[in-house]
């Protein structure tokens, strides 16, 4: 065969703008991909579109106004984060924080957690092809909201902690809507294996795609759902119990296969999981206060201060260094949509397009998260 | 009664033949516009009230009586609209792109006879025609992806490519087991033969393979979920029409119902027996065909419908591997067994 007919043929990468507008970052995330026809030869995240250095602004404000700043962060999972941080500020002033507050933010996080999860596998579904998903996914998180709005005013940016407690005691309706939304959703999550995750195309697109091994998700800094389907057991709730976590039983949910199948799994056993806490506790909220008086002006003793926790997306982590004045020296949030992304290179070269979308999908990203 | 046939000497009467015939034409070309642009408006109202009532929401319900007139509103927004393109783009191909589509579309919806009198076109090789107009549409999404000088739009265009392809091909060939018991490729003949029962129970079980192939691929050819990868919102933005506004998005959004529509209508005239009534119950009334023909086509639309609104999208590769791996040598064994069938006699006859 003459050579000049193969040259003629060759193929060359080409680079291709993801974002900052594309409807699969949710978000104004970048990624720069370089491709060969439709296989993906590298991912280049470029971040920085929301940045709006919360960080930075921390050092400026008082304790009582950080919490505020944080449900900007990650705003799927706004009162964990709110909740990390007055746990940070609860320890380092060594008060002695009320045992119903404890259980009220066990709770109410994790509906947060279903809320997030819903939402995710209704983006997930979208993201793959199928448009259903995000209405049936909306629709359960709608309940979640409206439990939340009857009970601290808001539906995505909580604001409900404060440090020494919350903001003030829940609705009188809360316990039966959230016994009425657990009975709800346990007929309705049998509801999402039926339309996404048994479907032959869907298993198909998700089995063995974006495999991430356990050294590798140690490595990345991988955490929440992301390290727990690669088998790396890192939930902060189980090994660094906080809140009313350890008067409850639950499963860490652990998978080995590290593929966005497993992924995917982790989340939707996730919320059973969290139903079965939110069942334990519902009924045992224990009578008194909401919070525990604190000074007007919060000075935190001078020292260093860290605490995690887990949110829908993994372990945020909350570090202040205090100079015993009323603002922080500097606070520094470990946030689990960055370590995330940054593994999107390592699992998704090799793969098409449409696997890069379901991996980035099974990853969670919620940007300003990852911006800060 | 058979009115095309009165219209046709009537007009004949009135005025010389080279007169009449252009008349004649003209009037079927209006007639059949009408048709294109009520089912091209009522196909999107369709869909997206089907996908409402599956996604548990009401669907357009402001613009005329349950949103009846949203899409004559929505086409009118895309009519007054400015035609934007990008400045790199070629012009020509860029502007002829889409013609070819909805051209095509426009051609093939002549072939299919809606009652026993009412079809502009009969050919001797009606569904050879339609397999060969519905391929010759994939050109103008080629071209619109090419000449949009936009990556996101070439990745569409190829694959668009890659999929017309390979599921012509399944198209075919289930067309043809069908056409093996009819011996022939007029759709008047076509029909003509299901006198007595339709295909699809004539055919018994080759038939049912061939009828589930044909919708597996037809859904391919009009490019829609699960296999809508042309356009593959999450991953291509828009796909190959990216860089189209105004009217001429609304041609290749048009064009996409109405190929809709031709898959179905297809497969109404081939298995289901395009006017005819089932069981024979309206015979005595011609007329009625038109509605046991929207009937039919409407059940298969809403087919697709249901495909799209349920199924996640296919990935390019297994696109290709399903077409070529599975469902063209089930095809081709289908087709052998079918003429071994219709050989031997095996076919229920009436």
């Amino acid at each position: 065969m003459d050579t000049t007919v193969i040259n003629n043929f060759k193929s060359e990468e080409y680079q291709i703008n993801m974002g900052p507008q594309h409807p699969a970052t949710h978000g104004v995330l970048r990624l720069l991909l370089t491709i060969d026809g439709e296989i993906i030869k590298r991912v280049e995240p470029d971040l920085g579109y929301i940045h709006r250095s919360i960080e930075k602004m921390c050092e400026r404000d008082s304790y009582q106004q950080i919490v505020h700043l944080t449900d900007r962060m990650d705003y799927l999972s706004s009162h964990i984060n709110n909740e990390a941080v007055c746990l940070t500020v609860e320890n380092a002033l060594q008060l002695e924080i009320p045992e119903r507050v404890k259980v009220i933010r066990t709770i109410i996080a994790e509906l947060t957690r279903i809320a997030s999860h819903t939402l995710w596998w209704g983006v997930m579904g979208m993201d793959v092809g199928a448009l259903t998903t995000y209405f049936y996914g909306f629709r359960d998180r709608e309940l979640i909201n409206d439990i939340f709005e009857e009970t601290c005013g808001a539906r995505l940016t909580m604001n409900y902690n404060i440090p020494g407690g919350l903001m003030f005691d829940i609705h009188p309706n809360f316990v039966k809507r959230t016994k009425e939304f657990i009975d709800h959703f346990k007929t309705k999550l049998p509801e999402y294996d039926l339309l996404l995750s048994n479907n032959i195309i869907f298993r198909k697109r998700m089995e063995g795609i974006g495999i991430l091994s356990k050294d590798d998700a140690i490595s990345f800094g991988a955490s929440g759902p992301v390290g727990r389907a690669s088998g790396y057991s890192c939930d902060v709730r189980k090994h660094h119990s906080y809140s009313a976590y350890d008067r409850v039983t639950f499963n860490e949910i652990l998978k080995t296969e590290g593929d966005t199948y497993a992924r995917y799994q982790v989340r939707i056993l996730e919320m059973w999981e969290s139903l079965s806490i939110i069942e334990q506790l519902i009924d045992n909220i224990p009578e008194g206060e909401f919070f525990t008086k604190t000074n007007t002006v919060i000075k935190l003793p001078e020292g260093e201060y860290y605490q995690k926790v887990e949110t829908a997306r993994g372990e945020l982590g909350v570090y202040i260094v205090s100079t015993g004045t009323k603002n922080p020296y500097r606070m520094k949030f470990r946030s689990p949509g960055f370590s995330n992304l940054s593994l999107l290179n390592h699992i998704a070269v090799g793969g098409k397009i449409g696997d890069l979308v379901a991996t980035m999908a099974t990853l969670d990203l919620v940007i300003p998260d990852i911006d800060r | 009664m058979n009115i095309t046939k009165n219209i046709h000497e009537w007009l004949f009467s009135l005025m010389p033949a080279t007169t009449a015939s252009i008349v004649e034409m003209v009037l079927i070309a209006v007639v059949y516009l009408g048709i294109f642009a009520v089912a091209g408006l009522y196909l999107v109202l369709l869909e997206r009230k089907v996908a409402a009532w599956f996604q548990l929401r009401l669907g357009p319900n402001r613009v005329g009586y349950q949103g009846l007139l949203q899409t004559m509103a929505d086409a009118l927004k895309l009519v007054s609209k400015e035609l934007t393109g990008t400045i790199k783009a070629d012009k020509f191909l860029y502007n002829l792109a889409p013609y070819f589509v909805i051209i095509t579309a426009l051609m093939a919806i002549s072939l299919f006879p809606f009652t026993q009198e009412f079809q502009a076109f009969d050919i001797n090789i009606g569904i050879f025609f339609l397999i060969a107009i519905s391929s010759i549409g994939v050109i103008g999404i080629l071209l619109a992806g090419w000449s949009s000088n936009n990556k996101f739009a070439l990745i569409g265009a190829m694959r668009s490519g890659v999929q017309t392809i390979s599921y012509e091909l399944s198209v075919g060939l289930s067309l043809l087991t069908m056409v093996l018991m009819t011996g022939s490729l007029q759709l008047s003949q076509i029909v003509e033969v299901q006198k007595h029962g339709w295909l699809i129970v004539q055919g018994h079980i080759p038939a049912v393979i061939a009828f589930m192939i044909y919708m597996i691929a037809g859904t391919a050819e009009t490019n829609r979920a699960p296999f809508d990868l042309v356009e593959a919102e999450s991953e291509l933005g828009a796909g190959f029409h990216t860089e189209y506004s105004g009217m001429k998005f609304a041609y290749f959004f048009l064009a996409e119902f109405i190929n809709m529509f031709i898959i179905a209508s297809i497969a109404t005239t081939v298995f289901f027996g395009a006017y005819l009534s089932p069981f024979g119950i309206t015979e005595n009334i011609p007329l009625l065909g038109v509605f046991w023909f929207l009937i039919k086509t409407l059940a298969i639309i809403f087919l697709m419908m249901w495909f799209r609104w349920t199924f996640p999208r296919l990935r390019i590769d297994q696109l290709l591997v399903l077409e070529w791996k599975y469902l063209l040598p089930l095809n081709l064994m289908n087709l052998i067994i079918m003429a071994l069938m219709v050989l031997l006699g095996l076919t229920i006859q009436f």
